[in-house]
Parts: structure tokens; C-alpha cells; sequence
């Protein structure tokens, strides 16, 4: 019994001195340094307040061929946030300008309109739309319409003619009333960047250690694969995780002024999980390959997947079911909803703890394949 | 072309030259004529200034202070430099750290007669002389990596002298090399300087037996010349015998008072049991035996030498012993016991030290002694004194927060040793411990190694080139070919060969194994076989600035480092194909199937009516129905569902009653878009579900809409996202990939040593950066174009527009995204760094700011500026122009435009960013 925990304690102490000695090669690294902030700083900042999901400063051009105060209060009525201040253009620029993306909305507004509406013509707008911008051509279109439809009955209730009233429908968006996207890309974000930089610190270091033959001194000295990767595991996950909850802290809610609603402190446990299971990966994806260049061709489409699939860009109900089956597999689906479930909607344990489960045996997986191959992968020449 | 010795232009002098590495003086003050046309050597301890000196020299250093004058000409000047580059060959320390380890011999040798200009027929004859006359010839298709350290050795000094330079820079060019192959490389230059009396041999050396073969010697010591002259005149100055002693001699009192002659007391009794025990030990790998049965048997306490030629199967011998490769035949054991690998004991009981250096280059070497003595668990009250203790044996207490990358080599070495015996092993095995380690600290580090196995009983196994050092030891067993030749004690040994020296006996055993004639006449190179280049028409005339001949061999060199490399070339083109499979059918703004449930409170025709319109379409899909209030929003808030529709008690009695009864629609509103869409179709059902009411019921029905809006999705009329991700995701690959594979490209080349090559040679940083980009732009295209034909056939997005624009804006973006890679790459300073700038920097505005899933007109300013300056963005308009908008070139050409601009930039700023010299 003695025995044993003096061996636990070895353990212990050797995962504690490895880590430390890790840290030490990170510090010694300014560049590395330098790119860490820059990801949990300004790069969430650009992101979060430039990236749009929602329909927001759609640009929008007015051909207006009417002239009439009803065609000025349409344009006038296409305001901020949902759009930038439409500008008025000629109709022969129309194609050019949706060729060349400077607007994604074009709506013409035919000679007379005004006029034929009042006297019960019912004219016809045409609205263009550039398709290839699929996240506000939709929604974009509908609003377009609907505010084109309110100016109108103004008009025409000021004019004396009456529209009927339809159902009443209250439409509500909860955890995120406004429908604003900086929460949501904010955090997205964050954890993208976890992510990028968990697999890239471990599995790199890993083969920088082999290349450099240090890890083979290891393997003589009285330290054990598991001791190895633990130690990485813990000084990377303390740098990350540190660097993501001061990022969320100081960033996310102080500059960007993002209101999370649930327990930071249950985030940051998810997080370290979510760190441990990528970290994993990235040691699991370094035993696969024999040389940075090799590191760096594999990695790379493993994080473009797990960034653009895991529902922190698009949601994964539209994913065709092979996809979103595989896409299980990954953690970052898991901390996507995770993250979404505690930070927006204030969910508690009570509710997340089937993704906490399945990141911690998705993270032991990881962690148990990347061991069992730990010591044959390194040795080799 | 005859230039004699005193000949002004062949000069090489330094005047008052000083050099510090931050607040380290490697050179201070020196002045110093070497002599011409001869053989001229460096002698010192490690870390004096040697190798920083001869980086001067050979141009590859960046002179911070004084003058350097070589082969005539001032060393500050550019003109004069690039001219010295066809005239100096400069071998950098470390066996064959500046050779490819995955080329053949004789690509090795094409890639410099290239790099040099030598035409093609002149290279291939040129090739042919120098692999015949260095003994190479048998193995001209070998990877350099399956070469042993002489062999790599000797065609290192091959690639120096493909283009018959006039100086030659040998930087420690026999450390590692075991006796018989240095006894050939120095004849071998000696051949060679027969052939071309008018070249000069400048050597850095740690061997002062090779030192007694020089011509003209200079004796180095912290940045300063002690003295210079013959050997002779060298060993006269100091009064001694051998260049050794006056080597001491010569050293400032301080230093020569911590020499003492190794003193080896004779070893008493303690042989009955072996500490270390090998029966018919056996490694092979593949068909390739290593190591053929060997057996031996160390005794407690007893020092056991491993001599043998490079490669012979010492190192493997020894990673068995540690446990490092699995034994595949035969046994061993440790203490009595049979080896295993997990044994974390016996791995406390065993110190042992690898050949190549094996520390943490980031770590201090303070720090590093300090993390293996905390490894080892030794007791944190004796971890102090014992780190103190390693320091001062092993004189390293100058630079104990010195990194170990910063040090050179000797040191090292002694941090190795010091880290190796830092916890008190039983057992040593050290391989060639004292490689590059100067003669005072490889004489300390023997006493202390003597002092270990007598007064503690430590038992000694170590491979060495030295013979002295071999002489030194109880017992020695000779290697060759992975088979035993002779153990026994090293007189015995001599004697029974017949011989005076070890050395002598050695080489003798060596050449009976290897079959080589006794006689050195026999097996000199062929002198007559090597005449210089005689014609001087077979050299390109020297370009300066820009020669495709030297573009060409980086290009070629780096595209068959990348056809040996399977892993690579695949990822590169089945990773870009597989993911354009999963985000082609990944990213989707199709919103279908939200989840919904329903919490109806009403339960009336009314009600069910309306539901019936949710349940029909195909964006939603429903769950089971919601109970209460409490459950409406639990659910919402695990996410379970994101839409909840809630239709209050009484609904179909107020409708029918002429009431507007409210129905609400409640979405998850955390991710906007998807919340927006799911709204928008909710509202489209209710509105209809109103509609069908009033005509059905025949309510008070308004007239027809007062106006209409046609929309017309331009582009994409069937509003699929495929057609907007596919050309996005053509975008991203195109930046993503490619960056990556020539990111670690340059700065690879920094941590392995073959940035040599680009320093010493003539090729500019323009033809190096270009020679390393071209095959990776063509892999690139090749690339890109599997992913339209993917794109056409399995996704059935067709390019509607001009083939051509997308074809060369396709072309261009490689050669962009590319030259982004060096750029990250010129930069910084490791692999890591590079993989992680890449990923970083590139991601965001690729992912982001690029128009493919937010438009560009709608970001804001910051983050549009953003995505203008970098060429992704206005690749998009090029791929969604030409591929989904059916725009022609005419449309398009602006794009072009920018994208030539990025290649031109980038590939400039790496240029600018890359740095021709060394600090």
C-alpha cells in the first residue's frame, strides 16, 4: 500500500515537472506567445464584430424609376441594422453591380409605382437577389418584402384605403432576443480558437520532441508515455483554458459586452474537458505522422472540419445524417452545443452533463489510442 | 592559374574583428593572415570562436565589427561575396547535417554541380570522378540518410568540391568519424590538394593529431589567437612534445590549472557477476541485419570501450541495452535480470547518453539539469548541491543560463554527460560521449568517468572514436558490420595484431574485415581520376542575380524530396478532396428539419388545423408535444427543440368568434440565422394557415395584395447552398492547403542545418524562395483541378462562366496562397511557430472576411480591409464569378489583377524577410 502511493506520487510529481518544463518551452517562444493572445484578443474582436450569420448591413441598391415620396420612404425605411443605407443607383449598373458583389439586394421600382398603386394597379416591384450569398439572400428577401409591405399600407392607409388585419402572431427569440450575432460569434469563435491551438501546441511539440531526439531521452529515463502526455496535457490545457476564460472575461463580455447567462465556472470545466479531448487528438494525429510537414498537411483538414462542421458556423440538423453521424465523433460538436446550452440559454449540469459525458469518452479514447501507439511511433526512425 | 602561395588576391585576413552573440564575445578583436595555398588549421577549446570565425570567412556570418578580407577581396562587399560563393566551399559542423537525407548519393552531388552552374555533361563527369576518387562510386543511388557517418562525411566533402573551389572551409569535419574513415578523408584531401596545390584548406579541428599534419596553425581561447605557425613553431612556442601538451600549455594559467593527466588506477577484483550480459543479442530491420549475435559481458565497475566503423551497429547495440528498440534475437540483461523496457527501476540504475543531442534546446542548461535531477527524484535537499556539483565537474557554470542551441557543440556534449551521470546511475552507456569535446574537457570528463567506476563501483560501457580514450579502457570489443571482431584488453588487443598503436590495429582489423587491401597506396583515391575543372566553358558564367540553373536545382531537389514522400503527396491531394466532400455537403444554409414541438393548450379543430401546416413541411420536423410552460422552456433551452409554438386555451372559440387570438412562436434564439429562418418559415405556415381560414370560412377576405414583389434569386435559382459553398470551398482549400505544405519549408530547412547550402552557395534568396514554391504551385494546381472535376461530377456545380479566368485566377491563387506559406515561413523560427502562424493567420480572413459565407459588402470596415488584404477574397469573386455567376473575363480581370499583385508582394516580402547571412 506504501508502495503504491509512493508510486502515485512519483507519477504525480513527474507529470507535475514535465508540465512545468513544457511551459518553459512555450515561454521561451515568443512568437508562440504572441499568436496565443493575438487568437484569445483581437482575433475573436475582428471576428465577432465583423462576421454576420444574420441578416445585418445587407447592402442594398435602389433603382428607383418612380420618384415619388413612396419610393424615397422605401428606401428611407431600409435602415440599420438589417441594412446598410440603400443607395440609389441607375438601372443599366444593376447587373455589374450584383456581378461584382457590391450589392446583395437590388430592388427596382418601376416608373408610375405610386401612382398605380394608389389607383388600385397593382404594380410590380422586382427584387434582386445575389443568391451566392446564402446566408442573407433569404431572409433578406423576406424582410425586404415585409417592410416594402408596411410602407405601402401606410401609404395607403394614409391615403384612406384600408388593408385587413391578419392573425395576430407574437413571435419571440429567447436567450438572444435581438437575434444578434456577436454573442454567437463571439464564443463561437473562442472556441475555435481553443480548438486550433490545442492541436497544433500538442501534436507539434510532440513531433519537435521526437525530431529533436528528446523524447527518446525520455523514454530511458524513469518517466512513462502516460506521464509524458499528461504532462502535455495539463500545461497546454492550463495555458488554453486560462487564456479562453480571460478572452471570455475580457473580451467577450467586457469589450464586446456579451451577457452570458450561465455559470462561467461550469464553462470552464466543459472547457478543460474539451481541451483534454483535443489535446488528445492532436498527440493522436502527431503518432500518425513523421514529420511537421506531414503534421501540418493532416492537421489542417482536420481543424477546417471541426471548425466549419461542428454547428459553430452552420447548424448540423442541415447536415445529411452520415455527416452529422460522424460529426459526433468529434468534440467540438459536443462543446459547440455544450457552450450554446450554458452560455446563451443559462443551462445548468442538470442538462449539459450527456455532452460533459461524452467529451470525457471521447477525450479517453483519444488519449488510450494515441498512448497504446505512444511509444512505437516515437522510437520509430 | 597558378596562383602561388603569396599571390595578394588568394589572401585571407581579418583585421579587428569582434563578434558577440547578445552579451557573448565569440571573437574578440582578432587579427590574423592566414596563410594561402596551403593547409591551414584552427585548434581551441569548444566555444572559442572557431566556427563563428570561419562563418566570417566563408560569408555565410554577417561581420559585425573589423575587417574580412578572403581570396582578395573585402567579405562587406555584396559583388565580392557572391563572387567568393563560386570560389569557397564551406562543410558545416555536424555530420552531413547540410546533405538531404532522403536523396541518393548522386542526387546530393547533381543538386550542388547545379547550384554551381556546372552544365550537364561537365556535372555528370564531374560526379563520376568524385564518387570514383572518394571511394563512393559502389552507392551512387543510396539515400544519404542509410549512409554511415564516414561515408556521409566523405560526400559532404564531394558536394564541397564539385566546383573546384579555391578555398575550402572545413568546419570539424572528422568529429564522430571513426579511425579508418578519417584516415581516408585526410588522404583524400591530401590527393586532392596534390591535384590543386593552389587551393586553400582552411580546417577547424578538436583532433590535435590531425592538427600535426596542418601546414600552418593558429591556436585559439576565449575569442582570441594565442599563437600561430607551423606545428612545429606552435609546439616549440610552448615547449612541449606533442601538440597536445602545448596546446595546454599554451592555455591561460587559470584554464591549464584544472588539467591533470588522466590517471586510470587498476581495477580490483568485484568480476564474478556482470552487470551487463548479451547472448547472441540481434536487431534487424527489414532485411538489414544491424546487429549479428553479438555477445559480451561487462563486469561490475568495469569500463567497456565500443570501437568500431560508423554504422557498424555500436548505437543500435546500445538503444537495445536501454531498452530503446526491441531486441529481435537473443538476450539481455541488466543487473542479472532479463532487459524490459517498462522497468522503471532498472531505467533509475541505468545513465545513458544518446549520440545526437537529445535536450531540451528551450530550456536553459541549468534548467535542464535541474528537470532531470527532479526526474530522477533525487531529494530535493541534495537537488541543489548535486545540479552545483554537475556544473562545476563539467565547467559549465559560464553558461548555466545559457540555451543549449546558443552553445556549441563541445558544450553540448558535456551538458549531455553531466545530464547522463546527474543521478548516480550504476550503469553508463554513453555513446560516443566526447564527440567535439576539445582535449582538456574530454580529459576531466575521463577522470571523472574513472573516478565513478573505481571508487563507486559504476560500470562503464561506452563507444568511442578516440584512441587514447580507448586505451583508457579495462577492455574493449572492436565492431564492424554488426559483428564482434576482437574483445580484449586494448594491449593485448595491439599486440596480438602486431602493432604499436591501438589505432594501427585497429584500422588493420577494420581493413581485414572489410576486405580492403593492407597496403594505403592500393586503396588511395585514384589520384589521376580527379583533374580539376579543366574546360572552362562546362561552368555557367557567374550570375549575380539571376540564374534559372540555380532555380532549377532547388525546384528539382524539392520536388523529389516531395515524390519520396507518399504521406505528404497524399494528404495534399486526397485532404483537399475530402473536404470538399464533407463541407460541400457540411455547410448548408438550407434550414430543414428544425426540431419543434407544439404546446397546445386549446386542443381544438382549430389548433389541430393549424399544427397540421407544421407537420407537412419539410423544414420542420416534430418532436413530441410540449406539457407545460416550465417544460416549453427547459426544452428550449437544452436545445432540443428550437422552435416551440404555443397556442393558448380557447384559440378556436376566439377565432370563430371574430377574436385575434395569439399564437406565439418562441425559437432558441443563440444561433441568429438559424432562429431568423425558422421564424421566417413559422410565419409563412401561420400566415397561410390565415389565409386558408378566410377562404374556407369565407371571413370578411381583404382584395387581392395591393402590389406584388417578384424576386429573383440571381445566380442560383434553385437556392441551393451547394452552388454558393462549393466555389467557396474551391476558396478556401486553395488557401488553406497550400499555405501549409510550403509554411515549414524554409524554416525546416533553419532547425536540420541545410539552410547551409543556401548561404554558402551562390543561389539568391529570390531562386532559393522560387525553387521551393514551384513544385508546390504545381502540386496545388494539380490539385485545384481534381476539385473542379469533383465539383462537376459529384456536386454538379458547372462552371457557367469563362473557364480561363477561373483556370489562371486558380493559377495565380496557388502561386499566392504559396508564397504566403515562405512569407510565414522567412519569418519565424520554428516548425511550430510556422504550423501555427499558418493556421492562424490565414483562417480568419479566409474563413471569414472572404465573402464566402458572410458577403463582403456586408462586413464592416476594419474587417472588410481585412479581407482585402489578403488574396482570398478576391479569389472568391473569381470562383463564384466564374463558376456560379457565369461572369466572363471581361468581368473578372480586376481580380487577376490583384491576385498577380499579392504574388508579386508576398513573395517580395519573403525575400525581404529571408536573410542571405547568418547573425
Amino acid at each position: 500500500m506504501r508502495k503504491r502511493l509512493a508510486s502515485f506520487r512519483r507519477t504525480g510529481l513527474n507529470i507535475y515537472r514535465l508540465g512545468i518544463k513544457e511551459l518553459r518551452s512555450l515561454r521561451s517562444d515568443p512568437v508562440l506567445v504572441f499568436l496565443i493572445v493575438y487568437a484569445f484578443s483581437w482575433g475573436i474582436y475582428e471576428v465577432a464584430t465583423g462576421v454576420k450569420f444574420e441578416v445585418a448591413n445587407a447592402s442594398v441598391a435602389i433603382i428607383d424609376e418612380d420618384h415619388s415620396p413612396l419610393s424615397r420612404e422605401i428606401a428611407s425605411a431600409l435602415l440599420p441594422p438589417y441594412f446598410k443605407n440603400a443607395v440609389t443607383i441607375d438601372a443599366d449598373k444593376a447587373g455589374e453591380a450584383l456581378d461584382k458583389g457590391h450589392y446583395t439586394f437590388v430592388l427596382d421600382i418601376p416608373p408610375h409605382f405610386e401612382r398605380d398603386l394608389l389607383s388600385g394597379h397593382r404594380p410590380t416591384l422586382q427584387l434582386n437577389v445575389d443568391a451566392t450569398a446564402m446566408s442573407m439572400a433569404g431572409n433578406g428577401a423576406g424582410y425586404i418584402q415585409s417592410i416594402v409591405t408596411r410602407e405601402v399600407s401606410r401609404a395607403l392607409s394614409t391615403s384612406g384605403r384600408e388593408t385587413p388585419a391578419e392573425a395576430d402572431l407574437i413571435a419571440r427569440a429567447l436567450f438572444n432576443p435581438n437575434l444578434d450575432s456577436v454573442p454567437f460569434t463571439s464564443v463561437m469563435e473562442v472556441i475555435n480558437n481553443i480548438t486550433l491551438l490545442s492541436v497544433i501546441l500538442a501534436g507539434a511539440a510532440l513531433i519537435r520532441e521526437r525530431e529533436h531526439g528528446t523524447l527518446e531521452h525520455l523514454l530511458v529515463m524513469p518517466v512513462t508515455a502516460v506521464e509524458i502526455m499528461s504532462s502535455k496535457l495539463w500545461a497546454n490545457g492550463l495555458v488554453i483554458v486560462l487564456a479562453a476564460t480571460l478572452s471570455l472575461i475580457f473580451v467577450v463580455q467586457g469589450v464586446l459586452g456579451v451577457r452570458t447567462s450561465g455559470s462561467l465556472a461550469l464553462f470552464i470545466a466543459g472547457a478543460l474537458l474539451y481541451q483534454f479531448s483535443v489535446t488528445a487528438l492532436g498527440i493522436l494525429l502527431a503518432t500518425f505522422t513523421g514529420s511537421m510537414a506531414q503534421y501540418g498537411l493532416l492537421v489542417m483538414p482536420v481543424l477546417i472540419l471541426m471548425q466549419l462542421l461542428s454547428g459553430s458556423s452552420t447548424p448540423l440538423e442541415s447536415m445529411p445524417a452520415w455527416l452529422q453521424n460522424t460529426m459526433q465523433l468529434s468534440p467540438s460538436t459536443h462543446f459547440v452545443a455544450f457552450s450554446q446550452a450554458i452560455l446563451y440559454r443559462g443551462a445548468g449540469p442538470s442538462i449539459v452533463w450527456p455532452q460533459l459525458a461524452v467529451l470525457a469518452g471521447i477525450g479517453a479514447t483519444f488519449f488510450f489510442v494515441a498512448l497504446a501507439r505512444f511509444r512505437k511511433a516515437i522510437l520509430r526512425s | 592559374m597558378s596562383e602561388g602561395p603569396a599571390n595578394p588576391a588568394s589572401a585571407t585576413r581579418v583585421g579587428a574583428l569582434t563578434h558577440r552573440y547578445g552579451d557573448t564575445t565569440a571573437l574578440d578583436n582578432v587579427t590574423l593572415d592566414i596563410p594561402a595555398g596551403c593547409m591551414a588549421g584552427l585548434i581551441g577549446p569548444d566555444g572559442v570562436g572557431k566556427s563563428t570565425l570561419l562563418g566570417l570567412l566563408a560569408g555565410v556570418r554577417r561581420i559585425q565589427a573589423g575587417e574580412v578580407t578572403v581570396l582578395g577581396g573585402d567579405m562587406r562587399d555584396p559583388a565580392h561575396r557572391s563572387r567568393c560563393h563560386t570560389r569557397i566551399a564551406y562543410m558545416p559542423q555536424g555530420l552531413g547535417k547540410n546533405l538531404y537525407p532522403t536523396l541518393s548519393v548522386k542526387e546530393n552531388l547533381d543538386f550542388f554541380g547545379r547550384l554551381f552552374g556546372l552544365c550537364d555533361s561537365a556535372r555528370e563527369k564531374r560526379i563520376a570522378e568524385l564518387l570514383t576518387a572518394t571511394g563512393l562510386a559502389p552507392f551512387p543511388d543510396r539515400a544519404v540518410g542509410a549512409l554511415s557517418g564516414g561515408m556521409k562525411q566523405k560526400l559532404g566533402l564531394c558536394c564541397a568540391l564539385i566546383h573546384d573551389p579555391d578555398l575550402l572551409i572545413l568546419d570539424e569535419p572528422t568529429t564522430g568519424v571513426d579511425p579508418l574513415s578519417r584516415r581516408q578523408f585526410w588522404e583524400l584531401i591530401d590527393t586532392i590538394r596534390a591535384r590543386r596545390p593552389q587551393m586553400s584548406v582552411l580546417v577547424a579541428t578538436a583532433y590535435m593529431e590531425e592538427a600535426e599534419r596542418f601546414d600552418w596553425l593558429a591556436a585559439m581561447d576565449e575569442g582570441r589567437v594565442l599563437a600561430t605557425g607551423t606545428p612545429g613553431e606552435v609546439r616549440k612556442a610552448a615547449g612541449k612534445d606533442s601538440l597536445e601538451a602545448a596546446f595546454i600549455g599554451l592555455l591561460p594559467e587559470e584554464k591549464r590549472a584544472r588539467h591533470k593527466p588522466v590517471h586510470v588506477p587498476p581495477r580490483s577484483g568485484g568480476g564474478d557477476e556482470p552487470a551487463i550480459e548479451a547472448t547472441n543479442l540481434t536487431r534487424r530491420f527489414g532485411d538489414f541485419v544491424a546487429v549479428d549475435h553479438v555477445s559480451f559481458r561487462i563486469g561490475r565497475g568495469e569500463i567497456f570501450g565500443f570501437l568500431g566503423s560508423n554504422g557498424c551497429g555500436k548505437t543500435t547495440t546500445m538503444k537495445m541495452l536501454t531498452g530503446l528498440l526491441p531486441v529481435s534475437e537473443g538476450t539481455a540483461k541488466l543487473f542479472g535480470k532479463p532487459l524490459n523496457a517498462r522497468d522503471m527501476t532498472t531505467r533509475r540504475r541505468v545513465g545513458y547518453m544518446s549520440q545526437s543531442f537529445s535536450l531540451y534546446e528551450e530550456l536553459t542548461v541549468r534548467q535542464n539539469l535541474e528537470l532531470h535531477a527532479e526526474l530522477f527524484h533525487l531529494p530535493a535537499d541534495r537537488r541543489t548541491a548535486r545540479v552545483s556539483e554537475m556544473l562545476e565537474s563539467f565547467d559549465l557554470k559560464d553558461d548555466e543560463h545559457a540555451r543549449p542551441g546558443d552553445l556549441p557543440l563541445g558544450i553540448r556534449q558535456r551538458l549531455q554527460l553531466a545530464v547522463a551521470v546527474i543521478h548516480d546511475p550504476e550503469i553508463l552507456i554513453l555513446d560516443e560521449p566526447t564527440s567535439g569535446v576539445d582535449p582538456i574537457a574530454r580529459d576531466q570528463f575521463w577522470q571523472y568517468l574513472i573516478d565513478l567506476s573505481r571508487k563507486r563501483g559504476v560500470t562503464i560501457f561506452i563507444s568511442t572514436h578516440f584512441m587514447n580514450e580507448a586505451e583508457r579502457c579495462d577492455r574493449i570489443s572492436l565492431m564492424h558490420a554488426g559483428r564482434v571482431l576482437a574483445v580484449g584488453e586494448p594491449h593485448a588487443l595491439s599486440a596480438e595484431r602486431g602493432e604499436t598503436t591501438l589505432e594501427e590495429a585497429f584500422v588493420d582489423y577494420l581493413r581485414e574485415a572489410a576486405g580492403l587491401p593492407e597496403f594505403e597506396e592500393d586503396v588511395a583515391p585514384e589520384v589521376d581520376k580527379l583533374p580539376g575543372i579543366s574546360d572552362e566553358s562546362a561552368l555557367e558564367p557567374h550570375r549575380r542575380f539571376f540564374s534559372k540553373r540555380r532555380l532549377w536545382a532547388y525546384a528539382r531537389r524539392e520536388t523529389t524530396e516531395l515524390m519520396r514522400d507518399p504521406v505528404r503527396l497524399s494528404f495534399a491531394l486526397l485532404g483537399p478532396l475530402i473536404l470538399l466532400v464533407t463541407l460541400g455537403y457540411g455547410i448548408s444554409f438550407d434550414v430543414e428539419n428544425i426540431p419543434y414541438a407544439a404546446f397546445d393548450q386549446d386542443r381544438s379543430l382549430e389548433s389541430r388545423t393549424l399544427l397540421q401546416g407544421f407537420e407537412g413541411s419539410r423544414y420542420f420536423e416534430e418532436m413530441p408535444e410540449i406539457g407545460s410552460a416550465d417544460e416549453r422552456y427547459r426544452r428550449l433551452k437544452s436545445g432540443d427543440i428550437t422552435l416551440a409554438i404555443e397556442i393558448p386555451q380557447g384559440y378556436g372559440h376566439d377565432l370563430l368568434a371574430g377574436d385575434a387570438p395569439e399564437i406565439s412562436l418562441l425559437v432558441n434564439g443563440s444561433n441568429p440565422f438559424r432562429a431568423e429562418t425558422a421564424l421566417a418559415y413559422g410565419e409563412a405556415i401561420v400566415a397561410q394557415y390565415a389565409e386558408g381560414l378566410h377562404a374556407m370560412q369565407s371571413l370578411p377576405r381583404a382584395a387581392d395584395a395591393p402590389f406584388s414583389i417578384e424576386t429573383r434569386f440571381l445566380f442560383n435559382q434553385a437556392f441551393k447552398s451547394v452552388f454558393a459553398i462549393v466555389p467557396g470551398a474551391y476558396m478556401l482549400l486553395m488557401m488553406l492547403i497550400p499555405s501549409i505544405m510550403t509554411a515549414v519549408g524554409v524554416v525546416r530547412e533553419k532547425e536540420m542545418g541545410s539552410i547551409a547550402n543556401f548561404r554558402a552557395t551562390p543561389v539568391t534568396r529570390l531562386e532559393f524562395l522560387l525553387g521551393k514554391q514551384l513544385p508546390y504551385v504545381a502540386l496545388a494546381f494539380a490539385s485545384f483541378l481534381t476539385l473542379l472535376l469533383m465539383g462537376l461530377f459529384l456536386f454538379r456545380v458547372p462552371v457557367t462562366g469563362s473557364l480561363t479566368a477561373l483556370l489562371l485566377g486558380g493559377a495565380l491563387y496557388v502561386f499566392a496562397s504559396t508564397a504566403f506559406g515562405l512569407v510565414i515561413s522567412s519569418f519565424v523560427k520554428s516548425q511550430i511557430a510556422a504550423l501555427f502562424a499558418t493556421a492562424i493567420v490565414a483562417m480568419t480572413p479566409t474563413v471569414n472576411f472572404s465573402g464566402m459565407l458572410t458577403p463582403v459588402s456586408s462586413l464592416d470596415g476594419a474587417s472588410q480591409y481585412m479581407g482585402k488584404l489578403f488574396p482570398s477574397s478576391w479569389f472568391q469573386q473569381v470562383s463564384s464569378g466564374a463558376v456560379t455567376k457565369g461572369l466572363s473575363f471581361a468581368d473578372l480581370w480586376q481580380n487577376h489583377l490583384a491576385l498577380l499583385a499579392f504574388c508579386i508582394v508576398l513573395l517580395a516580402v519573403a525575400r525581404v524577410a529571408l536573410r542571405k547571412q547568418e547573425k
